[in-house]
């Protein structure tokens, strides 16, 4: 089954070529096919899944893509591995889901095909990041996700503030694929190949230098700090909800953002091997998880919370790796994977029915729907982190892991301890802050009464059945995490060895437990009768405004980098375009044209002119071939 | 210096300054007759060059047959008279002085480099039958063509000139 | 006679006639001064022939053949003069310039 993992990125391919071509005129508007696509990928990334839970070997092939000799080739192959059979089910899960739910949340909208086949293009671009056994094609599927994850966000362009949205997002996850592109180079360079066994290897038999490593390791992190909105880029995720819920859900819970943890993941070896990126990186994501926790408590938005939500937890799984939990980060993304997109997919059944975004204007829905209520419960406390739903044991091993390293002393991890200290204190704060704010959620959308206008309804089976299949999943898949045969094992490597959960660490278990109801039952009291006259944190102006200007971030780029760019370097650039560039163009034209205005009174028309230039040239030539060249 | 070089001496003198004078005359029909003069002279070097032949026909055909025709056809386009009418602005006349005197030098140089000190040796003019059979044997080729060309030539010039 | 004498004379006659060609505006006279330069050319032919004493008297031969052109140019050119006189009741040749940029 191995063999045809090919075909789950082909699939989806096909599938956005053929709605691109003939989608309008299909049945339907062509959602089909691009749900068949994903089916089938999913139906085999399961069973390449039950092949490596049942002991299968990683199985890779690779064919040489353009010969450029030297002995350097482009290598076009996969790799499929525990880990990328992990992701390809949760892709494939997840884009199914989605792609079902939005035949109902997409009805009626005028641009219906070309969004299906765009989620399509997103899939394939995805799925072709997992199984990619190089850094290139990984790079090709990357930028993939880039371009779609524009398109999509702007999918209601006609608002500017949208097509703004989406150009941030693409911009700013450019710089950090500008970063990314520089590591794979360093990595190509050092290591004479593309291919990621072969760094890998490199970097283990000590082939690499060391300033290499850490080099091209914190370069390839940038291309993570940009896609999974870490600090100090994550500025675009909040925008990037302006685009159809579907989209948030898929793109911006599961996939496209968990995309630079795999990255990490995918490179471990490499990482672990240079420790003061590792450092880096754990500072960073404490930093992110903070500042994104505390933008949630105050958003009105339902899509923003959930939005700052997503940075916050893609911090943890950041920081799981930065700690030397390999296992326990991917085993993160996977839950988060399920409670996140069934988030977004509920939000958007809510928003739907109430056509409102802003939790203002909700509450008192548990009545009026409460299959969407009971699914966003679920997923809900599985953020929150309450057992024994997912999100409680992947949270609970990440905290384990950064314990061990911090004051346990297990001394395994390349990261320094101090770094490991403060990853377990900022894990621990930002769960008290994430079951804050999740509380605050849930009353301000459910609880007390309806604050909007007319009267919301129950969302269509079409848009339930994903909700109740993630429920599900969000609640079960915590336990794929327990047990010998567990996540850990799956996404072992021979450079990776298997790493379980740490033996339970009851007193962990407890405290985390006990931080996170203290969050719930903080945030019932708070807004158990619905929004207060003054949010609490108004009465703080300063916290408010900072929070409110989501720590000044957004300006500081605006006006720093924003500015100078479009202000200066941009105009600068016209003008060396227009008079540069151009001015060589048409002063070659030019130049032609006054060389022949002068050239042409040679043609005067006379033709004693013509016989003297005859004879001079006959003179001339007499002299030169006896004087110069006979002798 | 024998006799023959003072006869050349002579005629070369006199043919040079008729050509000069063909080409500074303000007045076309001295122009013509200064040509005269000049192809005159040519036969007469011809002569000494062993050519009889050849200084004859130089002066049927050229001084016979050719400058008549000029004189003609300085008649049909009523040839003016006066320097500003005949010669082109003095820039230019400069400038074709300098081609000119270039030129000469030049050949002059190249010239007395290449044959300075070689001597023509006397020897008794050239049979015509020998020219004759040089033409009619070797050159026949040639010979036939030209014919050719003349003969295109007299049918060209008679359907230029044609008045219709 | 040394050989150098005819040539010197057959060059300077060129000569003239280059500079005729070259600074007269009626074109019969620049006619005339290409009749000149024809004629340097034939002095020079006999001469090399005078001083080779070829066997085939070729520079003679070639002689006629430069005399027999000549003729049937002079013919031409001068139809032609006289159909550009009655076209533009000219024969400066600076005014026939339609060839010109």
């Amino acid at each position: 089954m191995e063999k045809l993992a090919w075909l789950v990125p082909a699939l989806p391919l096909v599938a956005w070529a053929v709605l691109l071509l003939v989608g309008r005129r299909l049945p339907g508007g062509g959602a089909a096919v691009g749900i068949l696509a994903v089916a089938v990928g999913w139906v085999i990334s399961l069973a390449i899944l039950f092949g490596v839970i049942g002991g299968a070997d990683a199985y890779h092939v690779s064919t040489e893509w353009t010969p450029i000799g030297a002995g350097f080739e482009i290598p076009f192959g996969m790799t499929v591995d525990g880990l990328a059979a992990v992701l390809l089910v949760v892709v494939t899960t997840v884009s199914l889901l989605v792609q079902l739910y939005s035949v109902s949340y997409m009805r009626g909208d005028e641009r219906y095909t070309f969004f299906f086949a765009k989620l399509s293009l997103f899939t394939a671009g995805m799925l072709i990041v997992v199984l990619a056994d190089n850094l290139l094609l990984m790079l090709f599927g990357w930028e993939v996700m880039g371009v779609c994850s524009y398109f999509l966000i702007g999918h209601y362009w006609e608002d500017v503030a949208n097509a703004r949205a989406a150009v941030k997002a693409f911009l700013t996850t450019r710089v950090g694929d500008l970063g990314f592109m520089a590591g794979i180079f360093v990595f190509a360079w050092a290591a004479r190949s593309f291919e990621i066994e072969r760094i890998i290897e490199g970097v283990a038999t000590g082939e690499i230098s060391s300033t290499t490593v850490t080099l091209g390791a914190a370069l390839l992190f940038c291309g993570a700090i940009g896609k999974s909105g870490q600090f100090p880029l994550h500025t675009w995720l909040p925008d990037a909800m302006a685009g159809p819920t579907p989209v948030s859900a898929l793109i911006h819970a599961a996939t496209m953002v968990a995309a630079g943890v795999f990255l990490v993941a995918r490179m471990y070896p490499v990482f672990e091997a240079s420790g003061s990126v590792l450092n880096e990186i754990g500072i960073l994501a404490s930093i992110t998880m903070l500042i994104a926790a505390l933008l949630a408590l105050v958003q009105d938005d339902i899509k923003r919370v959930l939005a700052y939500s997503t940075v916050s937890q893609l911090a943890y799984m950041m920081a799981a790796l930065s700690v030397g939990g390999y296992s326990a980060g991917i085993f993160h993304l996977f839950t988060h994977a399920f409670f996140k997109a069934l988030l977004f997919l509920a939000a958007g059944a809510i928003i739907h029915a109430v056509h409102s975004n802003n939790m203002s204007e909700m509450g008192g829905l548990a009545r009026a729907m409460p299959v969407t209520f009971g699914t966003f419960l679920v997923g809900a406390l599985a953020l929150a982190g309450i057992a024994p739903l997912a999100g409680f044991w992947s949270k609970d091993e990440i905290l384990t892991d950064a314990w061990n390293a911090g004051f346990a002393g297990a001394g395994e991890a390349a990261t320094s301890q101090s770094v490991a200290q403060i990853v377990f204190v900022t894990g621990m704060v930002t769960a008290f802050l994430t079951a804050l704010y999740v509380g605050r959620m849930l009353w301000l959308t459910f609880g007390a009464a309806f604050r909007g206008q007319g009267h919301p309804h129950e969302a269509d089976a079409a848009m339930l059945f994903p909700l109740v299949v993630l429920a599900v999943g969000a609640a079960l898949a915590g336990f794929a995490g327990l047990g010998d045969n567990s996540i850990g094992t799956w996404i072992a490597t021979e450079h990776l060895p298997a790493h379980g959960p740490a033996t339970l660490n009851l007193g962990l278990i407890v405290v985390t437990t006990v931080v996170a109801l203290t969050g719930l039952a903080i945030g019932t009291a708070l807004y158990r009768r619905g929004l207060p006259e003054r949010e609490y944190l108004e009465r703080v102006p300063v916290v408010w405004k900072t929070l409110q200007r989501k720590f000044f971030l957004d300006d500081l780029y605006e006006q720093g980098i924003v500015r100078a760019v479009a202000g200066a370097l941009a105009p600068a650039t016209y003008w060396f375009d227009q008079r540069a560039v151009d001015g060589v163009v048409n002063g070659a034209g030019l130049g032609t044209r006054r060389l022949a205005r002068g050239l042409r009174y040679v043609q005067s028309g006379q033709a004693q002119w013509y016989a003297a230039a005859l004879f001079i040239g006959v003179v001339g030539l007499a002299v030169v071939v006896t004087q110069l060249i006979g002798g | 210096m024998t006799g023959q070089e003072v006869a050349f001496l002579i005629l070369a003198l006199i043919g040079g300054l008729a050509g000069l004078l063909v080409v500074t005359s303000r007045n076309v029909v001295h122009a013509a007759l200064y040509l005269v003069v000049a192809l005159s002279s040519v036969a007469g070097v011809y002569l000494l060059l062993a050519a009889p032949f050849v200084a004859f026909v130089q002066v049927i055909i050229y001084v016979g047959a050719i400058v008549v025709l000029i004189l003609f056809g300085i008649m049909l386009t009523r040839a003016p008279v006066g320097r500003r009418v005949l010669d082109n602005t003095l820039r230019a006349r400069v400038g074709a002085f300098v081609v000119g005197a270039g030129m000469f030098v030049m050949l002059t140089v190249f010239l007395a480099g290449a044959f300075g000190g070689e001597r023509i040796a006397n020897q008794a003019a050239t049979a015509t039958s020998a020219l004759g059979e040089s033409l009619f044997r070797n050159y026949v080729l040639p010979f036939e063509a030209v014919s050719v060309l003349l003969l295109a030539a007299l049918i060209g010039a008679i359907v230029l000139a044609r008045r219709d | 006679m040394p050989l150098i004498y005819p040539l010197v004379f057959a060059a300077f006659l060129f000569s003239a006639g280059v500079y005729g060609v070259l600074a007269r505006r009626n074109a019969v006279m620049v006619l005339m001064s290409i009749e000149l330069m024809l004629n340097a050319v034939n002095v020079n032919l006999v001469a090399f022939n005078a001083y080779l004493q070829d066997q085939l008297v070729s520079g003679q031969v070639f002689a006629l053949f430069v005399i027999a052109v000549a003729a049937a140019e002079v013919g031409i050119g001068l139809a032609i003069v006289l159909l550009i006189f009655r076209n533009r009741e000219t024969v400066n040749i600076d005014e026939v310039d339609l060839l010109r940029w």
